[in-house]
């Protein structure tokens, strides 16, 4: 059976881990490449690495970076963060990333979906989407939250899957930071129009949340940075509750 | 020993690469023929689409040399499936080192592309070690190889499919060891071995 997947997200700036709190706030939380090999031993299931260097120096840090976990790491890693045209998703791909996240830069250029995929397949394009439940509807935001856009997050799910996502990661903002468990309604709701594996993400504080969000959200896979970061649940303790819950994993 | 992994127009190859160094081999990453010929392990990773990628190996005449090789060779993901007969991905014809076809995932409810681990739950043969039965390994395809008498290990994802498979010294995996952590490294390490 086809097992849920734990992931851990790494936040980068100039080659170093950071976590946000809310997108905002960030403190340092260690090396990449020794978080990350801790992780896959401890038995995470995928990593992801968000790169939220704004400089051009940090860029090419980063795919340095990338190379050195691609050496490293014997599980699989998806790598994100100012990737705004195919050549900078091919520089990732051939410095050894499994898979590339676009987010805002896909919201700005619908069609960069599609020519990643076209170029590399559609199973090395992850779209992420950061949404904000308002006024009655999910309103997808870019620029890391800070800004609001048109498009709300189903018909924008259904749209990439169209233009050749492989996978989409969905980040709650209105959960995200609050640990007090996923947005699983609206997760089961996506998980229902999507015909492409489902990443849960913002939200996760206890380890009752990942029950529900494979049961209730229908996620394929959950991610989370600080209560992995801050050792508050352990991968191994996680793994072991989700599977006297019944949930199959690794 | 020598290593030659395949270079072509698709992705991981990087990745492959590192895993055998983690392994302890340095390979060689080439589309030189005499450079393949005169390895002692060929690698045919990949991601991709099979009928670009197709293409580009009839256009060096890769295929043709893959096919004649007598060392032990291994296909991985999309190499597993160009070294079949044929693929419903863009109705290619393709290595046809298995006789089998490749097919697409039906759907029915189930996710597409099947991406994360799943357990081997038949093993046989020399690739796939019998300890490794019930362990999980990484996949992510859209396209599978059925139920065939070269089927090396079995999982199931909507249907039982070959996730690997063996025919004289010709072995693939339609998973990718080179990511599925530790059962991944002793199959690279098995394939050294043989």
């Amino acid at each position: 059976m086809l097992a849920k997947r734990i992931i851990p997200c790494l936040d980068i700036r100039n080659g170093k881990t950071v976590k946000g709190i809310n997108f905002e706030n960030v403190v340092d939380v260690g090396d990449p490449v020794e978080l990350g090999a801790k992780y896959a031993r401890d038995g995470a299931d995928e990593l992801v690495y968000l790169d939220i260097t704004a400089t051009h120096e940090g860029r090419k840090l980063f795919a340095d970076l990338v190379r050195r976990i691609s050496e490293h790491l014997n599980i699989p890693f998806t790598v994100g963060g100012g990737i705004d045209r195919v050549e900078d998703a091919e520089l990732l791909l051939s410095a050894g990333a499994d898979k590339v996240s676009i987010n805002s830069s896909a919201v700005r250029d619908p069609g960069l979906v599609d020519r990643i995929a076209g170029g590399f397949g559609n199973q090395f394009v992850v779209v992420a989407i950061d949404a904000r439940w308002r006024e009655d509807r999910w309103t997808v935001f870019i620029n890391g939250g800070r800004i609001p856009t048109d498009r709300e997050l189903f018909s924008w799910a259904r749209e990439v899957q169209e233009r050749g996502a492989g996978e989409i990661l969905f980040t709650s903002m209105n959960h995200d930071g609050t640990k007090n468990g996923f947005a699983c309604d609206a997760l089961r709701e996506l998980a229902g129009q999507l015909t492409i594996p489902l990443i849960a993400s913002g939200g996760a504080g206890r380890k009752e949340h990942f029950v529900e969000v494979f049961e209730r959200g229908m996620a394929d896979a959950a991610l989370a940075a600080s209560i992995f970061h801050y050792n508050e649940i352990p991968v191994p303790e996680l793994k072991n509750y989700l599977k006297k819950n019944n949930v199959i994993v690794r | 020993m020598k290593v030659a992994i395949i270079k072509y127009n698709a992705g991981n190859i990087r990745s492959v690469d590192h895993a055998l160094k983690r392994v302890g081999v340095e390979a060689l990453v080439t589309d030189d023929h005499k450079t393949i010929l005169d390895a002692d392990r060929v690698i045919f990773p990949g991601v991709g689409e099979a009928a670009s990628t197709m293409e580009y190996l009839k256009e060096r005449e890769l295929d043709k040399l893959l096919k004649g090789l007598t060392t032990p060779v291994l296909g991985i993901c999309l190499g597993q499936q160009l070294m079949c007969s044929w693929s419903e991905e863009g109705d290619t014809p393709c290595i046809g080192i298995f006789d089998q076809p490749v097919r697409r995932f039906p759907g029915d409810g189930l996710k597409v592309p099947h991406m994360g681990w799943n357990s081997l739950d038949r093993v046989n043969g020399a690739l796939v070690p019998s300890e490794l039965k019930g362990a999980y390994v990484y996949f992510i395809h859209s396209y599978y190889v059925p139920i065939c008498e070269d089927t090396a290990a079995e999982t199931s994802y909507m249907v039982p499919f070959s996730a690997a498979m063996q025919r004289g010294n010709f072995y693939a995996t339609q998973f990718h060891p080179e990511k599925s952590g530790d059962p991944g490294e002793l199959i690279l390490k098995q394939f050294l071995k043989l």
